[in-house]
């Protein structure tokens, strides 16, 4: 991959590495996951390909995304290691690359957070209008439409359009940014 | 018995229901809650894949209004993803000192300081060991007996933080079932995952974890959660599951207060039934 010169993506995995150093291969963390039946190759697999420094093909893959974060494979990892943080990180990276295949997650994740950057709290209506605006597919609101639209009738969400003016929590936002460039 | 109370956004939104319950529910049980003024977001999981120092300021923004209001030590929390959000803050700044500084660096723009003195607690935590149990069992007065109740407790108010229950085999709330007359449900899918935010994101993939967790609860009467997102998950694509498998699976999905409510006597209208998705019907015609 092109991107593998990347500063930020080397900085990253570099920290990933670190973070899961002392992995004897044993596969608990596999074996854990609810997941596994999505993911093209296993949670050990990627520990391994990480240590061996085979970032691309950990790139490459789907695995990371599909974590669900349901701390498992960090309960009973026999060397203690924060296996779901380094998922998180992963994510944060791919998150970072614009890589394609994490978009969608991504994009969803991005419109969440400009609610909240904006409002302080979700509301979760514009954030799921800017979600399918930013996937610039008009296809996709149909997969959500029944539960958006069970939700509506039950007074649970309100249609309204994303509104503009300064947002309640841009101060923070900034400074974390300029902290962690 | 006082808290400050941080009810989160899912609770103003779409777990309404949550927050009404949990308030009718502690104040039968004399428990008192203050409200964390100007709360906001604690970064859900949208935070941590985007962005670490966020994923930590987001929620000692939180923490460090609570420390500020000078009242209660301790922080109510029902939503299980703001819990672990407020919690993760909490533990690590005992022992990071240099991401304490970080976080204060950002809270600073709000005049805002995190010293870390006041404890996050799950609402589960408190209704379990905090709570007197023998108020409940006496109001109640075995109003649910003959029902099977299949508690699902979800990940992240067991994981990783093992606080107040076995974070593999959890049984917290069992007491509180068997508290209302009813049978807490044998099954070992207390602790499994729902599919947290891949329901959204990678519907198929989420789809498949809540398929196996509505197949394990055959033959209970309900589920209780502890969570938004698991009850969203648990009761929003009922039908559509059903008709992917080919059996029925439609069960009543009750938040853990509604139900506790509704055994003391609090109405549907009062924990607000109409507001849940699943069809709770049967278990009214039941009991109520
Ligand atoms: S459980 Fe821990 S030690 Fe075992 S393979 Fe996974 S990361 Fe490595
Ligand atoms: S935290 Fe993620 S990778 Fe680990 S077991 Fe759970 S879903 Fe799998």
């Amino acid at each position: 991959m092109g991107q593998a010169n990347n500063k930020g993506y080397l900085e990253q995995t570099e920290t990933i590495k670190t973070m899961i150093q002392t992995c004897i291969q044993c596969g608990t963390c596999t074996a854990s996951c609810p997941n596994i039946e999505f993911m093209d190759i296993t949670p050990r697999h990627m520990w391994r390909l990480l240590l061996m420094d085979h970032v691309d093909a950990l790139f490459l893959s789907k695995s990371f995304i599909m974590c669900s974060s349901c701390y498992y494979c960090t309960l009973r990892c026999p060397r203690g290691l924060e296996l779901t943080n380094a998922m998180s990180l992963l994510k944060q990276t791919a998150s970072k690359l614009k890589l394609k295949q994490f978009q969608r997650s991504s994009l969803f994740y991005k419109a969440f957070l400009d609610s909240v950057k904006k409002h302080g709290r979700v509301k979760e209506i514009e954030f799921m209008t800017h979600f399918f605006i930013s996937m610039k597919n008009p296809m996709i609101p149909f997969g959500f439409a029944p539960l958006g639209l069970k939700l509506m009738l039950k007074g649970k969400v309100r249609p309204e359009f994303p509104s503009g003016g300064s947002g309640k929590l841009t101060a923070l936002f900034k400074k974390v940014a300029e902290l962690e460039e | 018995m006082k808290y400050l109370y941080y009810p989160g956004c899912s609770l103003e939104g779409t777990s309404l229901e949550y927050d009404i319950s949990t308030k009718i529910l502690l104040e039968a049980v004399d428990v008192q809650l203050e409200e964390i003024e100007d709360w906001t977001c604690c970064g859900a999981t949208a935070a941590e894949s985007q962005s670490h120092l966020l994923s930590y300021v987001l929620p000692a923004r939180n923490l460090a209004l609570a420390e500020k209001m000078n009242s209660e030590r301790q922080i109510l929390v029902p939503c299980s993803a703001c819990y672990l959000n407020l919690k993760k803050v909490e533990e690590v700044i005992k022992k990071d000192k240099d991401l304490l500084g970080k976080i204060n660096a950002v809270l600073a723009e709000e005049d805002l300081v995190l010293k870390g003195d006041v404890i996050v607690k799950h609402l589960l935590d408190v209704l379990s060991n905090d709570v007197d149990i023998e108020k409940i069992k006496e109001i109640s007065q075995n109003k649910m007996s003959g029902l099977v109740i299949a508690p699902y407790y979800g990940c992240q108010c067991l994981r990783p933080f093992t606080v107040f229950d076995d974070p593999e085999d959890p049984h917290s709330m069992d007491e509180l079932i068997r508290a209302t007359g009813a049978q807490p449900f044998e099954w070992d899918m207390g602790a499994q995952c729902c599919g947290a935010s891949n329901t959204s994101t990678k519907p198929e993939a989420g789809m498949a974890l809540v398929g196996r967790i509505l197949k394990s609860a055959k033959g209970a009467d309900a589920i209780l959660t502890v969570c938004p997102m698991c009850q969203m998950n648990l009761e929003s694509s009922q039908k559509k599951i059903s008709h992917k498998e080919g059996i029925d699976l439609e069960i009543p999905v009750l938040f853990l207060p509604q139900f506790l409510g509704l055994a003391m006597g609090k109405t549907q209208n009062d924990v607000r039934l109409d507001l849940n998705l699943s069809d709770t019907g049967k278990l009214i015609k039941a009991r109520v």
